[in-house]
């Protein structure tokens, strides 16, 4: 199939909602054997992510063409290389795919080994993004991760042997517990992996989680956000230095090495999202799907809809989101998409959040300075008051 | 049970001096005045079982749950005593509260007994031991009663000998009843016709009565309550206010029995009430002596006294909207509180709002709750302040009811209002309490054994020494057991200096205050620390200064904020973050600029909390 020249990029989420365990921290949308209870399979839960893909295929336009996929999760290789292959192939099926798509999934460094990789290269694949959190193993405790230290790396460097050329390492630091040493470790690691991309989250207590109850209890000290603070400039100096560059707030890639899926998110492009509690966006409508694997399961069986809600946005809104989204970027946002607000960028840039040379490279655009990346909510605020 | 006679003696402005009993009860809150006052409606018939209601004669809501009386009123009962006489006991309620010392003498003016009533498992309390002695100032025949001696914790005979000892009559004399079962109550009554004294007066005198209390009502007006002591008031006179000269229509006169009831008139040692039309409280008060227009009095009776604030509070809004709001209803409550003064005030920290004066911290807290009850506001009020008088070295002379209105410049001398106070104890806590009043500036001036084990202690205290958390202090360290009654007392000269609290350079009005200078470091530290913990870290560090005029005596630094960014955001993420997002914007428009600083309104309200005036006293 050959698109029109005219076609409009889309991307595609999968969300596979499964984890062998769940870790203390994590409030996402996933569930272990015991927490799933009855009524879903987990070995055959991708026929109803395929059914899915059939119905989004039937209610999109047909000029979309998909530049990217991402199977997340949950642990998305817990489904094993055949069934996220044959999700693949549904999507090739159903889908216009532009050339050079870019088709990345979520793996934990203990659910995968060679062969995997082997079979996922072998399916379309090209990127792959492994959560390591850290080299310390008693911040993985704290974290109650599963996996051993090494582990990432040795699943990176495996990851490459298959012939994967984009891998991404997931950090996450201001653990309490962890030390910059632990840290620097952790970077140390990575660096030595040979990957393209890291991803470097701040650990946020979410509500609700083992880890809240745990803060609550007393049991571990709420995270500091100073100490968050230096440790994202950490490690901005090390992968800085290590050549790799900052292209959104939280993530870092060596040249031509951006993840495109979550650029498409950050631009406010559209996407479709498959899978229980997924996200999707088409021009200003934002949906989601129900959350449970089995309401949604039963859903996609009749042939409804797994859609929850969705919202249709003001203009206000989307202007604040395009704000909210695009400032979180190193190229930053345009003013010309965007009521300027003088004074507000006047103020912001002599506190030195707003970096004054983009200004002057292009009078309409804004983009934060590295203090600026730490205050992003702030500036947005600022902005949009 | 008796019914009131039909016609003659039982009219009123037509009743014979002779036959009639003036008298009020004075108690402690929850020692049963209510419930008595209920069973005696029921005894003298004018209220049936089937209509009678808990605390009949309290009206506003606010007193039937708090379980006090703020507005008294008098009711006229018709009792066949066992003379076979049928007589006319007004019984007149008085409020029960330190702030309405002032209201309580009128309505014992108005009195010829008092019915002094305890609780016979508690004791006397501060507040009844002060408005006794006021009865006893005033010569009102007193008799002694201990409620509640149904109750399994009564202890009659020690609570006998310790009112015998302070009204210095016999034990036997103390009359035992339970206003609950309603046992010895109609003995009560038969007690108060027989001790009582009449009413004397001139009948054929100018007419003179004393106004006790005024009401505003939605639909009458004011109705006042007045006590004849000479002459007549009859429905086709015109009256006159004396203290003002005001002279109005009378639209009707009667008595409470318990509604409303018009008649001709009210003769020598009546109570009962008029209706003038007028709408305000303000021109019909407390304390005023009403003749009759045509050949009235010529001389008033003794004892007016215009209301005086004593403390001052500011209020605003949270909702700067509000004010209008705000604006309307104190104007509302106006009209039936002749106590109650305010003017608009600005605050830089807290918009627009009104500075209020009070007579105490409990007429302040029941203003301040009847504006939220009834008209549905949300208020701040600013820390409570008394009245001080400054002379400047150049001899100019101000007064100050707000802190930023305490001079900068070279002050000679300051004085504060001061009173005498009475604290009523078990003598296990007299330690700790004659500690706290030291601490707040005491003088100690005479200390009692009412009983083996209950003291009573008497201090000078400066107000502003009571109304800054007083109260609160002396519940917890006497575990509540402890009450307090204080009266003005005068003035002194005290050495007291006002700290002004700076963020980030810029002093916040709403948090000066004027302390005692040994006391002026301990309150900017403490004052420093809890802004510290309220208010959010800013994108710069913000001093937070506490300072004598130019001086600094505390200083806390809030160390400006590096992060206030979502680690994560990717598709899913975005519908919940632009939520957030609006929410705060919303959040932001309820933050006050002081100078470069957000400080959310929340701050204010909890860095003014500790000293808010006590609860229910």
């Amino acid at each position: 199939m050959t698109a029109p020249n005219t076609a409009t990029p889309l991307s595609l989420y999968v969300h596979v909602p499964f984890c062998a365990s769940r870790c203390g921290y994590c409030d996402f949308n996933t569930y272990t054997a015991t927490e799933l209870g009855e009524g879903v399979r987990r070995d055959t839960f991708h026929e109803h992510l395929i059914a899915e893909i059939h119905q989004a295929a039937g209610q999109l336009a047909t000029n979309h063409q998909v530049d990217t996929v991402f199977f997340g999760g949950g642990t998305p290789t817990l489904l094993g290389a055949d069934a996220l292959n044959q999700l693949l192939a549904s999507i090739k099926d159903n889908f216009d795919l532009a050339p050079g798509v870019e088709v990345t999934t979520e793996a934990n460094p203990d659910s995968v080994d060679r062969r995997m990789l082997d079979d996922l290269k072998q399916g379309g694949f090209t990127r792959i993004s492994f959560g390591m959190q850290s080299s310390a193993p008693h911040v993985l405790a704290t974290l109650e991760r599963t996996h051993t230290p090494g582990a990432s790396s040795s699943a990176a460097k495996a990851a490459r042997a298959a012939g994967f050329k984009h891998i991404n390492l997931d950090l996450i630091y201001g653990t309490p517990g962890e030390s910059d040493e632990d840290l620097q470790h952790s970077l140390d690691e990575v660096l030595a992996a040979g990957v393209d991309h890291v991803s470097a989250y701040s650990l946020i207590v979410e509500p609700g989680t083992a880890l809240a109850r745990r803060v609550q209890r007393g049991e571990v000290p709420t995270p500091d956000d100073d100490v968050a603070a230096d440790r994202y400039e950490l490690i901005d100096d090390c992968l800085t230095a290590a050549g790799f560059d900052w292209y959104e707030v939280s993530n870092w890639a060596k040249p031509n090495a951006e993840c495109r899926h979550n650029i498409a998110y950050w631009r406010n492009a559209a996407w479709w999202g498959i899978g229980p509690g997924a996200h999707g966006h088409l021009e200003g409508r934002r949906w989601w799907n129900v959350k449970h694997p089995h309401t949604y399961a039963q859903r996609v069986s009749a042939g409804l809809s797994p859609m929850a809600e969705e919202e249709f946005l003001t203009a206000d809104q989307r202007s604040l989101e395009n704000l909210m989204l695009g400032l979180r970027m190193k190229a930053g946002i345009s003013l010309d998409a965007f009521p300027s607000n003088d004074d507000a960028i006047a103020a912001l840039t002599e506190q030195g959040l707003l970096d004054p040379a983009a200004l002057e490279l292009e009078p309409s655009r804004l983009a934060l300075t590295r203090r600026g990346r730490l205050m992003a909510d702030h500036v947005v605020r600022t902005l949009a008051a | 049970m008796t019914h009131p006679p039909a016609g003659g003696a039982w009219l009123p402005g037509a009743t014979d001096p002779a036959v009639i009993r003036n008298f009020c009860i004075i108690a402690h809150i929850d020692h049963g005045k209510s419930t008595l006052a209920d069973r005696m409606l029921q005894i003298t018939g004018v209220v049936d079982d089937r209509s009678m209601r808990a605390q009949y004669l309290d009206r506003m809501d606010i007193e039937r749950e708090r379980g006090i009386t703020i507005k008294s009123q008098a009711v006229r009962l018709p009792y066949e005593a066992g003379d076979g006489r049928t007589y006319v006991l007004n019984l007149i309620d008085t409020p029960g509260h330190v702030d309405f010392t002032y209201e309580v003498s009128r309505s014992l003016a108005a009195c010829e007994g008092a019915i002094l009533l305890v609780d016979a498992a508690q004791g006397i309390e501060a507040q009844t031991l002060a408005n006794l002695y006021l009865a006893l100032e005033n010569e009102l025949q007193i008799i002694p009663v201990l409620n509640k001696i149904d109750l399994p914790a009564a202890q009659p005979e020690k609570y006998a000998a310790e009112l015998a000892h302070i009204i210095g009559c016999q034990p036997e004399d103390v009359l035992k009843v339970s206003a609950k079962t309603g046992e010895g109550v109609a003995e009560l009554l038969q007690t108060a016709v027989d001790l009582i004294p009449a009413p004397i007066g001139d009948a054929d005198a100018p007419a003179r009565a004393m106004i006790f209390d005024s009401v505003y009502d939605t639909y009458r007006g004011v109705v006042t309550y007045v006590r004849v002591i000479d002459g007549r008031i009859g429905t086709r006179d015109r009256v006159a206010m004396m203290s003002t000269g005001a002279v109005h229509e009378l639209l009707e006169v009667g008595a409470i029995s318990p509604e409303p009831t018009p008649a001709q008139g009210l003769g020598v040692g009546e109570v009962g009430y008029l209706i003038t039309g007028v709408k305000d409280v303000r021109q019909s008060r407390v304390g005023d002596t009403i003749t009759t227009a045509n050949k009235g009095a010529t001389e008033a009776l003794g004892g007016y006294r215009d209301p005086k604030p004593m403390v001052f509070s500011g209020l605003y809004p949270i909702d700067g909207s509000d004010y209008p709001i705000l604006r309307d209803a104190l104007d509302r409550l106006k009209l039936n509180d002749a106590a109650l003064n305010y003017e608009p005030e600005t605050s830089l920290a807290l918009g627009f709002g009104f500075r209020c004066g009070f007579l105490g911290l409990l007429h302040l807290e029941i203003v301040r709750e009847r504006l939220e009850r009834e008209f549905n506001l949300d208020l701040i009020s600013t820390a409570p302040n008394v009245i001080y008088d400054v002379v400047m070295e150049d001899g100019k002379a101000l007064t100050v009811t707000n802190p930023s209105e305490f001079p900068d410049g070279k002050v000679a001398i300051v004085t504060e209002p001061i009173v005498k106070a009475t604290v009523i104890l078990p003598s296990e806590f007299v330690g700790t309490v004659m500690e706290l009043c030291q601490g707040r500036r005491g003088t100690l001036l005479g200390m009692d054994y009412l009983s083996e084990d209950r003291v009573e202690l008497r201090y000078t205290l400066p107000l502003a020494e009571i109304v800054f958390d007083f109260f609160d202090q002396l519940k917890s360290r006497t575990r509540g057991y402890a009450s307090l009654d204080y009266e003005p007392s005068g003035e002194q000269d005290a050495d007291l200096v006002k700290v002004d609290i700076l963020l980030h350079g810029d002093p916040v009005d709403a948090f000066s205050a004027i302390v005692h200078k040994e006391k002026a470091y301990s309150y900017g530290v403490a004052m420093a620390q809890k802004l510290k913990e309220l208010i959010p870290r800013q994108q710069f560090e913000v001093p937070i200064q506490a300072a004598i005029g130019s001086r600094v005596i505390a200083r806390e630094n809030i160390r400006a904020i590096r992060k206030d960014v979502l680690a994560k955001c990717y598709g899913g993420d975005v519908s919940r973050k632009r939520k957030l997002l609006e929410k705060q914007k919303e959040g932001k428009k309820r933050m006050k600029m002081v100078g470069r600083v957000e400080v959310p309104q929340e701050a204010f309200i909890a860095a003014l909390s500790t000293s808010e005036p006590a609860g229910k006293k």
